[in-house]
């Protein structure tokens, strides 16, 4: 298998327009959880008492479109190997909880990736709709009619007082976490972010690494999201994750800048080593590609490096995940094999750019 | 730094053992460190879960006696899908919709403290089932701004959303209405 193909089949059509803010935000994410208002939640519930709920996905809603949103599909867990889960997770459009179900749990995606149903993980229903850049506003509008749309035929679990029910405590109310992706490494290497950090905790938002809850920030990539979801309106949650992310923005465009002015010859030495590392290993571990990957995009948005395209960092951040690298070989790699694979997979990649 | 294990991957743990009073540094990689046994295999992270059913075990502060309250905290079960309180508390998740009614009176305090304070929702209402919920909110935030209108003397504008509530208020009588027939 040639590059090319693999590399449309790992990065989501969505992924590929360019956003507002796109040199410091990936990505935009809004996910509500939902739940149907007379069965027992996933958590308790034995799989006969899931079925009727995964009945009404698949006959209103399986190969539907709606919005932007072309012919929704939905995919049985039971019905995937452990390596297509995998990419499923590594391209966020199923949880790692959801990928270790499998009867009367499945995802619902769209054509286009952009929107993804989650059915029956810890909440009967967890929608989740991505956006390129920074467009929060743009993503709540579409989440919103979204849900309405889903609501048409179904009755969900809700409270006057607590709002939209759900099985955690923590999401009561709006059911909502909206989440923004940022590559922050001028933050990051001048240990600006960390000072940041408590600050933006007492906003009741909460920051973390790309594959969620617990997950480590590699490629200096951070997840910035609400943890508030009960007595704000959503709308006022966007607000104030607006402002943080805003100046989170404005701060790393400052730090970058500082850093260019006062150790020019450092970061310019820094960056192209990384960009000899990708471009010549033989063997590289996961982790030290996405320090050199996030070097390399630093690079590219400061202008040391004007022959590569931006979206190589996504690309190569997904590319590069174990998932992906055995799905390409076909066949399940040591860890070992796997920094071999990536390190041939990175070097074919930037081969391509130089085309 | 290499691993003094290995020789192969960098150092990246630099512990210092101490036995018999006599300290001795060891600089390993992590996949080392794992293997002899200076660290654990895959430590479980620690999840907001666990934080949270620390937060459960609340007493809340009612003027019955405590042993009154913990028996019946004890006994409190949901009538629907059968969780019990104490499974709650251990869990950290509802089972079902009605777990919401049936544990209401423990819920305030868990609320506050996982939300900021906050224990009302204030947001979007379901657009089919809500339409009454939605009149309702709508209703309330005229009358709001009725106050303010009044408090600032501006009578003219108060008496047009004096209207605008009636006229909200008699449309719901209606439905009511219809809805008995």
């Amino acid at each position: 298998m040639s590059l090319q193909p693999f590399i449309n089949e790992a990065i989501s059509p969505w992924m590929k327009e360019e956003g507002p803010d796109n040199d410091i935000v990936l990505s935009t994410r809004i996910r509500l959880a939902r739940n149907f208002e007379q069965f027992t939640f996933p958590i308790i519930a034995n799989e006969d008492e899931l079925t009727p709920i995964v009945d009404v996905i698949k006959e209103h809603y399986h190969h539907q479109s709606f919005a932007d949103y072309q012919d929704l599909e939905y995919i049985s867990m039971e019905e995937l190997k452990p390596i297509q889960k995998r990419v499923l997770v590594e391209k966020h459009l199923i949880s790692p909880n959801l990928a270790e179900k499998s009867k009367n749990s499945g995802v619902l995606i769209s054509e286009n990736e952009q929107v993804s149903v989650m059915v029956n993980e810890e909440d009967h229903i967890r929608m989740q709709l991505y956006f390129p850049g920074l467009q929060l506003e743009k993503a709540l509008e579409s989440a919103f009619a979204f849900d309405d749309w889903l609501e048409e035929k179904i009755d969900y679990a809700y409270d006057e007082h607590r709002g939209y029910l759900t099985s955690c405590p923590t999401n009561v109310g709006t059911g909502m976490r909206a989440s923004v992706m940022m590559h922050l490494p001028a933050l990051t290497l001048t240990q600006k972010l960390n000072k940041m950090i408590p600050a933006i905790n007492q906003l009741g938002l909460v920051v973390r690494g790309i594959y969620g809850e617990g997950s480590e920030a590699i490629g200096n990539i951070f997840q910035i999201s609400n943890q508030v979801t009960l007595g704000r309106s959503e709308a006022d949650i966007i607000d104030n994750l607006l402002s943080v992310v805003k100046k989170l923005i404005e701060q790393e465009q400052f730090a970058r800048q500082l850093l260019v002015e006062q150790s020019e010859l450092r970061l310019e030495n820094r960056i192209f080593r990384s960009y000899g590392t990708l471009k010549y290993s033989r063997i590289i571990e996961s982790k030290e590609a996405a320090t050199c990957l996030s070097d390399l995009r630093l690079g590219i948005d400061v202008g040391y490096i004007n022959h590569l395209s931006k979206s190589i960092l996504n690309e190569l951040m997904i590319l590069t995940q174990p998932g992906f690298l055995q799905h390409y070989a076909k066949e399940t790699l040591s860890a070992n094999q796997r920094d071999i694979r990536r390190a041939s997979i990175i070097r074919e990649r930037l081969k391509l750019e130089n085309e | 730094m290499e691993c003094e294990e290995c020789h192969e991957r960098p150092a990246t743990l630099h512990l210092t053992k101490i036995i018999n009073g006599e300290k001795n540094e060891i600089h390993v990689c992590e996949r080392c460190a794992k293997d002899k046994g200076y660290i654990d295999y895959d430590e479980p992270a620690y999840s907001i879960h666990d934080l949270l059913a620390g937060l459960f075990h609340y007493e809340p502060t009612v003027s019955k006696s405590q042993s009154f309250n913990k028996q019946q905290q004890e006994t409190l079960q949901c009538s629907k899908c059968g969780m019990t309180y104490r499974e709650f508390t251990k869990i950290g998740k509802f089972g079902c919709a009605s777990c919401y009614d049936a544990f209401e009176e423990y819920l305030n305090p868990i609320f506050r403290r996982v939300h900021s304070g906050n224990i009302t929702h204030d947001g979007k209402i379901p657009n089919r089932q809500g339409t009454f919920l939605k009149k309702k909110q709508l209703v309330q935030e005229y009358k709001g701004k009725l106050k303010d209108l009044i408090e600032n003397e501006q009578f003219e504008e108060a008496a047009v959303m004096r209207d605008k509530i009636k006229e909200l208020e008699n449309n719901t009588a209606k439905i009511d209405e219809d809805g008995d027939k």
